[in-house]
């Protein structure tokens, strides 16, 4: 709830200071202007198309990515060779922005969707990769001395103790990546692009609309929220047994 | 009867990264017979665990070797269960699935798991608690359960590392009685670590007491009292004449631990 109210305050503030004539309309729209804006994005620009492809964009990458960097990083975390050879790569790779990608990618991959993916997966991949092979390697010793007491092989330990005790983390550690896709998307999108939200901000500055570049972004904060708060509600779902 | 354990010449040291060394354990020889119920006492860092552990397979002996029914041990194996002092249950798993967890990796079929599981739960007392997760159970459930645990397994040789260090005395002394319950009528071979003499006499038909690090089996001793045992025998004329006996062996190498 107090959350909530300071929502109601900053929305309170930007009113005053854009209907009261502080700022002018050039450069902040007031928030009854970037509704209707709004509105027109929809009734009028097909906006929910934009979004569409965002969300796919978001998703398809960071997918690719999951698939690619999980088992990598369960790999690096469980097999010490693994992760000698591997993390230094992967740790230089993950300083590397994914955005100075985009001209490169743009030379390979064309203006397609397959540059959009990739700007994705290469801003999300290192990062899971490296995270989630910290936390598999930080599983409790004891436990898979425990494991080893009990019969497990090698296989047995990864599969039936490194893995199911890294879950929760390596699903919260997806759920963050997930976030920092969003920003990449929109970077991808500005450049070289004719559809998504990043798109229609970039067509709304050349024609000086501040509202819709900013429904724009409050769109794109909205879906973060709610793709975050059902990702929680999952990670809650699927592992119980780590809440209580 | 025979010899199940053989520990022969059993060393350990061990090295820091900075290459001091320190002797944990000097070579010791010890055997545990079948059915035997054997406590190893003595003064916390003695290394009386860490040659539990060496027994486990989970360290390497610097000297030395441990054979199971003459056959040498290299590596941790479903044939030693093992019960630790700190609560290793798969905080993943059920109840029911973490006494499962060495009969599924051995492939056991799924209804025999369950039997086998179900006579565990009955034994440790824990009917009613199968599908509970191991942090919504008390500390000494969760030992109860890991007892269960590796005794589902089958093992040629229980080994328990302070099992019942961390519990209150009152659940400890149940846990005593539990577990010796459960050895009365099962007779199984038994290694156990611990620094508390009541329990280790208690337990034992044999008290070996370790000396201060580093550590050596200083005296071993018969525990001649009659099964079953209840808890009132620990206020006997004979339980406190072994009861005197140790403190006084343990008295000095807990000094001589506190001189170093």
């Amino acid at each position: 709830m107090l959350g909530l109210a300071f929502f109601v305050v900053f929305v309170a503030a930007w009113s005053v200071f854009t209907l009261g004539g502080f700022v002018s309309p050039t450069f902040l729209a007031s928030p009854i202007t970037m509704a209707r804006e709004g509105w027109l994005l929809f009734t009028e620009y097909n906006f929910i198309h934009d979004i569409g492809m965002t969300v796919w964009r978001v998703v398809g990458g960071f997918v690719l990515a999951s698939i690619v960097a999980v088992p990598l990083g369960i790999a690096m975390g469980a097999h010490k060779g693994v992760e000698a050879f591997l993390e230094p790569f992967v740790s230089f790779c993950r300083y590397l922005p994914a955005s100075a990608f985009i001209p490169l990618l743009i030379l390979w991959a064309g203006l397609g969707e397959l540059q959009k993916l990739l700007v994705i997966f290469i801003g999300s991949v290192f990062q899971v990769t490296l995270m989630v092979a910290v936390t598999v390697g930080s599983a409790r010793r004891d436990l898979v001395e425990a494991a080893y007491t009990l019969g497990a092989n090698n296989r047995g330990i990864v599969k039936r103790v490194l893995i199911p005790g890294a879950a929760p983390e390596i699903a919260e550690t997806l759920r963050l990546v997930l976030g920092w896709a969003w920003t990449y998307v929109i970077v991808a999108e500005l450049i070289g692009s004719s559809s998504g939200i990043g798109h229609m901000i970039t067509d709304s500055q050349a024609l000086l609309n501040t509202g819709q570049i900013i429904f724009g972004i409050i769109v794109i904060g909205l879906i973060g929220l709610v793709s975050d708060f059902a990702f929680k509600a999952l990670n809650r779902r699927l592992f119980v047994w780590s809440t209580l | 009867m025979s010899t199940k354990l053989s520990i022969q010449g059993v060393s350990r040291v061990f090295t820091s990264p900075r290459g001091a060394r320190t002797q944990a354990l000097t070579p010791v020889d010890f055997d545990v017979r079948e059915n035997d119920f054997v406590t190893i006492l003595g003064p916390s860092g003695c290394g009386k665990s860490t040659m539990l552990r060496i027994v486990a397979g989970l360290d390497q002996p610097t000297t030395g070797r441990v054979l199971l029914d003459g056959q040498p041990v290299d590596g941790p194996g479903a044939d030693r269960g093992m019960v630790f002092q700190s609560y290793t249950l798969f905080p993943w798993l059920t109840i029911a699935q973490n006494i499962r967890f060495g009969l599924r990796e051995r492939g056991m079929p799924e209804a025999q798991q369950k039997e086998r599981c179900d006579y565990f739960i009955a034994k440790v007392g824990l009917r009613g608690f199968e599908s509970h997760f191991p942090k919504q159970l008390s500390g000494g459930m969760q030992q109860r359960t890991a007892i269960a645990r590796a005794l589902a397994n089958d093992p040629k040789i229980l080994l328990l590392d302070e099992p019942f260090g961390a519990l209150d005395n009152q659940t400890r002394v149940l846990m005593q009685e539990l577990l010796l319950g459960i050895w009365e009528s099962a007779r199984k071979t038994v290694l156990f670590v611990t620094h508390d003499i009541d329990e280790a006499i208690f337990m034992a038909n044999r008290v070996a007491v370790f000396s201060a690090r580093p550590g050596r089996i200083k005296t071993e001793l018969a525990v001649d009292l009659p099964h079953p045992r209840h808890y009132t025998i620990k206020t006997s004329p004979e339980f406190m004449q072994l009861k005197a006996r140790l403190t006084e062996e343990i008295r000095a190498e807990s000094m001589a631990a506190a001189e170093h």
